[in-house]
């Protein structure tokens, strides 16, 4: 996020595009129902009829992966209006001509055709962005769960920018992270190209200060991505793997794929808390020690570095993740993964990471709130992001166009299917389908169907139906509700015995690898 | 009987909500909101409520595990990562380091994600690290 979570309850307009926060984030939600009580206007665009639209003042249930037609349309009736921020484009963006000029093609009803949405809502929305003085935007995984998924977060990031709205309170552009640390796993390096602060493997300047500090050399080629590493397995490049605290066989994409790969592999070893279905797959399963056994840190979606504290000992003979992996490294003979407890672990990263230089447990511990870049012990912490100037320099505009997603229905599959989660449960469950309160509220998955189209395959509240698409099929159970639009389905992928990645197209973006996890065509029918 | 409460991160979404771990004689006993948390301000979802619940599950794994002729035998610490260490480390002269995948996890700590990264890259020599940001 550029701007922090408490910032929502004042802001004068929030767009909400591809969130359901009401059901996946709902502490934050509640700071935007906060600011509407105050009077601010909120927008909610989403292909699903989510909660939150009950409270908007314009619902946008546009078709899926049709975001940046939106996106546009809403651009093109703000430059039309005259409600740009001149000021801002001039002194502090590059590029907002080609932007101009490819958002023109984009009239309100040319959005409309494509979004499936009113012309006239898109005018509303517009407006009340357009004029709001902070206007914030929320999204998530909706937006960027796409092969146009990167374009689609530029094109966000266009809309702040034509309005100013970047660099100032209770404004931004704000993707609300789905798992405790995925900020911080990105922060510190867990990427193929990247050592921590986002300094990159191939920048030598930046690679000899990593090789300095761990005393060895280091490879400057950027690895694969987790998709990338299935192929590989397939084309047989890589053959060993070693996965921690993750369970690909059931949330990669087209499933029969990965757990294809994950039993070709010569050797796998996993490193968790349960029995996940990956670990089936392992020929050597290591104990990890959960979150409350263990002391570390998590950084959040608004870049905040926070305690995680050790309430008990480990259970059984598991062991905190990093003991396990320094472990492995004496067994390897190597001493350079030696460490005597998390908070030396925090040292080491704070030295070599200028964005993490002043965070220490000291501080931590002492109450401070911390959100990076916190380059130094006196620093305060930076909780708005781009104050007066962008990080970079120049905020660079995209001139974005519209493509439809990669495989859309026909006649064999008439339907379009998107994935998603739903409240009670979280990614593949391994951790809540093991809480009865949660299970009791949701223990299977739903396909969520239009009357309209369950009229038509006569499938009534309640029916077991097979879902199929050209990479599987899965049997499950029919909600029948007004939630998705008419040739829209929908399912969450908790749920191993009925796993939507069995059917999800392993299409990814060609920049940042993400799958096309919310776009692909399936066909349902009746089970007899 | 001794009792004392532990503040900790929500290992759930990214909102970063704190809260409370109840702990009586060594036993995680519950959970409770912490009112001063700038996030939560004293509220929690349903799933953070509840996210002591899955730490004590029976299900949890306690031994390290060796596959054999299919069947998972329990193993000692030692056994196990002197197995990992001896193939992998085979794969890494064998083969190449890059035929070697790390996928590291969202889910864990700053400080498991560092020490697994510095595994992949200062020990094995490998950048195939990454992690289930995008799924």
């Amino acid at each position: 996020m550029t701007n922090s979570i408490a910032e929502f309850e004042n802001a004068d307009c929030i767009l909400v595009i591809g969130s359901n926060t009401m059901e996946q984030h709902p502490l934050i939600a509640k700071r935007m129902l906060k600011a509407k009580e105050k009077g601010a206007k909120l927008i909610v665009a989403d292909p699903r009829r989510i909660p939150m639209m009950a409270f908007a003042d314009v619902a946008l249930q546009l078709k899926p992966g049709t975001d940046i037609a939106l996106l546009n349309g809403l651009m093109n009736v703000i430059i039309g209006d005259g409600l740009v921020d001149n000021g801002f484009i001039a002194e502090r963006t590059e590029g907002f001509d080609q932007v101009k000029a490819k958002v023109a093609e984009y009239t309100p009803e040319k959005a409309a055709g494509i979004c499936g949405v009113s012309a006239d809502d898109i005018k509303a929305a517009a407006q009340l962005y357009g004029k709001a003085e902070k206007g914030s935007i929320a999204y998530c995984m909706g937006v960027t769960q796409h092969v146009k998924g990167m374009d689609t977060v530029k094109s966000v990031a266009n809309l702040a920018m034509i309005t100013g709205n970047v660099g100032r309170e209770s404004t931004g552009v704000n993707p609300l992270r789905g798992q405790c640390n995925v900020q911080g796993a990105s922060d510190i390096g867990a990427l193929p190209d990247v050592f921590t602060g986002y300094q990159k493997v191939s920048d030598d300047a930046a690679r000899q200060k990593f090789e300095q500090a761990w005393g060895c050399s280091l490879n400057s080629s950027p690895g694969l991505t987790l998709t990338e590493m299935f192929d590989a397995v397939e084309d047989g490049k890589i053959t060993a793997m070693y996965v921690m605290g993750e369970n690909p066989a059931i949330s990669e994409p087209n499933i029969g794929h990965a757990q294809k790969a994950l039993g070709n592999l010569e050797f796998l070893v996993v490193q968790d808390i349960f029995m996940t279905e990956t670990a089936q797959f392992a020929d050597v399963v290591l104990p990890a020690a959960s979150f409350a056994e263990k002391e570390g840190t998590f950084t959040s979606t608004e870049r905040r570095v926070s305690r995680v504290r050790k309430a008990i000992d480990p259970i059984g003979e598991s062991k905190a993740d990093w003991q396990i992996i320094s472990d492995l490294a004496k067994q390897m003979g190597s001493s350079q993964l030696n460490y005597g407890s998390a908070a030396e672990i925090m040292d080491e990263i704070s030295n070599l990471t200028p964005s993490y230089g002043g965070i220490s447990y000291e501080r931590l511990d002492s109450g401070e709130q911390l959100a990076w870049p916190c380059p130094d012990k006196d620093h305060p912490g930076t909780p708005i992001l781009h104050i007066g100037q962008f990080t970079k320099g120049k905020g660079q505009f995209f001139a974005i166009d519209y493509a439809p997603s990669p495989e859309l229905p026909d006649s064999e599959y008439p339907l379009i299917l998107t994935t998603g989660r739903v409240m009670f449960q979280y990614h593949t469950g391994t951790m809540t389908r093991r809480v009865p309160a949660l299970e009791r509220e949701a223990s299977s998955a739903q396909l969520e169907i239009n009357p309209a189209d369950a009229d038509k395959l006569g499938i009534k509240q309640g029916d077991k139906v097979i879902v199929k698409s050209r990479r599987g099929e899965i049997e499950t159970k029919a909600l029948v509700a007004d939630k998705t639009t008419p040739g829209v389905v929908f399912l969450p992928f908790h749920f191993a015995e009925a796993a939507a990645n069995v059917l999800t197209l392993d299409k990814f973006d060609p920049d940042c690898k993400i799958p096309e996890f919310k776009v692909c065509a399936v066909s349902v029918r009746g089970k007899g | 009987m001794n009792n004392s409460i532990v503040l900790t991160t929500c290992p759930y979404c990214g909102t970063g909500c704190t809260f409370y771990l109840e702990v009586m004689d060594g036993e995680l006993t519950g959970l409770i909101p912490c009112p001063t948390d700038p996030i939560s301000e004293g509220q929690l979802c349903i799933k953070g409520r509840n996210a002591h619940v899955f730490v004590t599950n029976g299900d949890r794994l306690t031994k390290p595990l060796i596959k054999e002729e299919g069947e998972f035998k329990e193993a000692s610490w030692d056994k196990a990562l002197a197995l990992v260490a001896e193939k992998l480390a085979g794969v890494k002269k064998n083969e190449s380091p890059d035929a070697i995948g790390f996928v590291s996890s969202a889910r864990c700590t700053n400080e498991d994600n560092y020490v697994f990264m510095k595994l992949a890259r200062a020990v094995f020599g490998t950048n195939n690290v990454d992690h289930c940001a995008r799924l």
